[in-house]
């Protein structure tokens, strides 16, 4: 197991709700952002202004008048309870503060003291406070507790989404120079290099032509990984994460097998070499807007007919519910397709239509099951019918593997916990709150493992892979039971003219891919 | 007019206007203020139809809560449910001739107070056993059961326990209806009564500054009203455009 200056949650066989315990995690804050340029290129000010209180209400004044979500939200929560017991950050802590209605009260006490008759007058009746320096921190600690994984919405009977509100605290701490090193600093990353690693395109060029050499000693066939090329059909656009790290490589390598048998043509951009938007975890629309610009850009500089995303679950939520809102219209892209597509809508396409030749005995000394991503789950859809975004990556993953299994039902579907370091807090500095709000997810994991003899989890997001990888230690398992699903497409998929050692059978499928 | 009479009456007036200029303020508010992205709790209906019924789902059933909180569903359910039909039963107290429909129902419908009750303090013990439910509780959580609790107890004991002069406070309202002082007839200065009607008007004054918002709320609430279509049709709203040029 890794060593942890903390106590790691014992996993159980049933899940039990905890007790309560205030202030278990009042510790936990992310770095500052403390230098100017991780604040300032954002379009916020470098330190904590002077009047930040007064600011603050401002600001919130602002995001009520431009967020719906907002204002109901606030209004209409009637502490039910019914979110109590559905964060994996309560789960995992049992710091009250991170059940849901708790963690949206850090702001709807002060929202009630200055925007509310009842908080304005009677501040004590409705639990309404002003805001002090203890509130400022307390939002700094608690509101980067919550990975915006939107788990609480479902169970809610308002719908009210703590995401929201958590996006609206960090929104107002930024704009009064108060923000997070970790997303901050990514999000200048690329806006002055293109990804959120930083990797200039000389390295992406590289990486991408050490890929084709790996595929090349693998298979013995030229599958071509495209960096920038005009007139492509296709431009695929997928988290940075997948050009270097494990397991996410390996789904990249996936995803270009499967264009190559598709036989179209496909290209990734060095302006646009990043799927990611860290701007919804900070929960700037400005900002998410520029970043999503860039893929405009990128799309109308490459004439490129189509937009792919890439295995990742926050990126897939601002492609798919956002990019039309932030950069549309797309009327300049191929009208008979949806814009943007999710790389398994495409996948799962081809299947059907036979053009994959797939031995799924490759991936026989697996069994696995499937870890829906939060924001893919509760937040998007895939293919035409609701659901789809469950139903098409388990598609795929039995299309391609013999063995899978789900885990307990109240922990996939839209029912699925987080990974635990979702919404931007996938950083070194919330190794505690990583490890401990993984707990539920890998309650469910060990059970299958017990039960089915579970070897194997598939994932579709950058943060949920390397989060797994990084947590799986601390429970006792193994860091590399995390796959992406394009992992096992890829360990599958019998490329046209592959020496595969044993040709017998299935020489009649689809020749005619090309 | 006896003080009492004069007292209520004006009670009632403030306290509707109260309630419908603060209601309406508030359900404009929401309505104006735009809902910028696309951000309902998915999977989520794909057409305007689809979201309607859902809407119905959650409005009625309380779907969502079920999924979420079995306890608070039964007892919120029945509070809610039993609150309604009560609401229905009490329109034979404002309307000549009465509907025959409420007529009919009414005689089966008053038991439903007690049903209400029982909602209420299987909320209100929710509030109290439960640790995480208690931490999040504000005086105004309880105050608000305790209001509704004392309007269902107090009701209940007029019409089981204690019957009040009924035709005389129903000629009171319909004359506070019709704007007519002339032959308003005194309100019988019934404790239990005064009681009842004190608290109903209070409630109303509170609805629109309280959580009680919840109710217009619930329609306006994006993660439960959108249609799952921002590939289909772009969603943009006035502020968003203005960054656009």
């Amino acid at each position: 197991m890794a060593k942890a200056e903390f106590e790691i949650p014992e996993l159980k066989e049933y899940p039990e709700i905890p007790p309560i315990q205030p202030g278990s995690m009042a510790h936990s804050k992310p770095f500052v952002a403390k230098n100017p340029d991780f604040m300032e290129p954002l379009g916020y000010p470098a330190e904590l202004v002077d009047n930040w209180q007064e600011k603050a209400i401002e600001h919130m004044g602002d995001l009520l008048g431009k967020y719906r979500s907002l204002q109901v939200f606030l209004d209409a929560c009637v502490k039910c309870g019914a979110c109590t017991d559905k964060c994996h950050y309560y789960l995992g802590t049992q710091d009250p503060k991170n059940m849901p209605v708790a963690r949206q009260d850090l702001l709807r006490k002060v929202y009630r003291r200055y925007f509310t008759f009842a908080g304005k007058y009677f501040p004590k009746l409705v639990g309404a406070t002003d805001l002090t320096q203890e509130v400022l921190e307390d939002w700094y600690s608690y509101f980067h507790q919550c990975s915006q994984c939107r788990r609480c919405s479902v169970f809610c009977p308002y719908g009210i989404d703590t995401a929201e509100i958590s996006m609206a605290a960090r929104e107002i701490m930024d704009r009064i120079g108060l923000g997070q090193k970790y997303c901050n600093e990514i999000i200048g990353k690329v806006f002055k290099v293109g990804n959120n690693l930083g990797l200039p395109e000389p390295a992406l060029a590289d990486t991408l032509e050490g890929l084709e050499e790996d595929v090349l000693d693998d298979t013995g066939v030229e599958v071509k990984y495209p960096l920038d090329q005009k007139g492509a059909e296709i431009l695929l656009v997928t988290p940075s994460a997948d050009f270097f790290a494990e397991p996410h490589v390996d789904g990249l390598i996936g995803y270009g097998k499967v264009f190559h048998e598709a036989g179209v043509s496909w290209t990734l951009s060095s302006k646009a070499s990043e799927a990611a938007n860290f701007g919804m975890f900070i929960g700037s629309y400005e900002n998410m807007r520029r970043i999503s610009l860039r893929i405009r850009e990128a799309a109308l500089e490459l004439g490129v007919k189509r937009i792919i995303f890439g295995e990742c679950g926050h990126a897939w939520r601002v492609a798919y519910s956002f990019l039309n809102t932030l950069a549309g219209p797309f009327d300049f892209l191929d009208p008979n397709y949806p814009v943007p597509q999710h790389i398994l809508e495409f996948t799962w396409g081809e299947i059907q239509k036979g053009t994959l030749k797939l031995d799924k005995s490759a991936n026989d000394h697996m069994v696995v099951t499937f870890h829906d991503s939060c924001n893919v789950a509760r937040a998007t859809r895939m293919g035409d019918e609701p659901g789809g975004q469950f139903t098409i990556p388990r598609n795929v993953i039995k299309a391609v593997c013999n063995n899978f299994v789900d885990m307990d039902p109240d922990t996939i579907h839209e029912k699925t916990f987080c990974c635990g370091g979702g919404g931007g807090l996938l950083t070194d500095d919330l190794m505690e709150l990583r490890v401990k709000g993984a707990k539920p997810r890998m309650e469910a994991l060990k059970n299958v493992i017990e039960e089915h003899g579970v070897t194997n989890m598939a994932a579709i997001c950058a943060i949920c892979k390397s989060q797994f990888t990084k947590v799986l230690p601390y429970y006792g398992m193994g860091m590399d039971m995390i796959v992406s699903v394009h992992q096992l497409v890829s360990e599958a998929i019998v490329l046209t003219g592959q020496d595969t050692g044993d040709d017998d059978e299935q020489e009649d499928s689809t020749e005619d891919a090309a | 007019m006896s003080f009492l009479t004069v007292a209520f009456a004006a009670l009632f007036y403030a306290a509707t206007l109260l309630l419908v200029v603060g209601l309406a303020r508030r359900i404009r508010l929401y309505w104006k203020t735009p809902a910028p992205l696309k951000i309902p709790t998915t999977p989520a209906p794909t057409t305007t139809g689809g979201v309607v019924l859902r809407m119905f789902r959650e409005v009625v059933f309380f779907e969502s809560l079920f999924k979420g909180a079995k306890w608070t569903w039964l007892f919120g359910w029945i509070f809610h449910m039993a609150l309604f039909a009560v609401l229905f039963r009490h329109l034979r107290y404002f309307q000549e001739p009465v509907w025959g429909i409420v007529a009919w129902t009414s005689p089966l419908i008053k038991y439903l107070a007690f049903a209400m009750i029982i909602g209420l303090l299987g909320l209100l013990g929710r509030r109290i056993f439960v640790d995480r439910v208690r931490y999040i509780s504000a005086p105004s959580d309880y105050l608000m059961l305790f209001l509704l609790l004392g309007i269902g107890v107090s009701g209940a004991l007029t019409t089981f326990v204690a019957h009040t002069d009924v035709v005389a406070v129903k000629s009171f309202f319909r004359h506070l209806m019709t704007f007519n002082f002339a032959t308003m007839p005194n309100l019988p200065s019934d404790p239990l009564m005064i009681v009842h009607l004190g608290l109903v008007a209070l409630l109303m004054i509170v609805f629109p500054i309280s959580k009680l918002l919840h109710v217009p709320g619930v329609f306006f609430s994006p993660t439960r009203n959108q249609v799952d279509n921002p590939r289909e049709q772009r969603h943009i709203v006035e502020w968003a455009r203005k960054l656009e040029q």
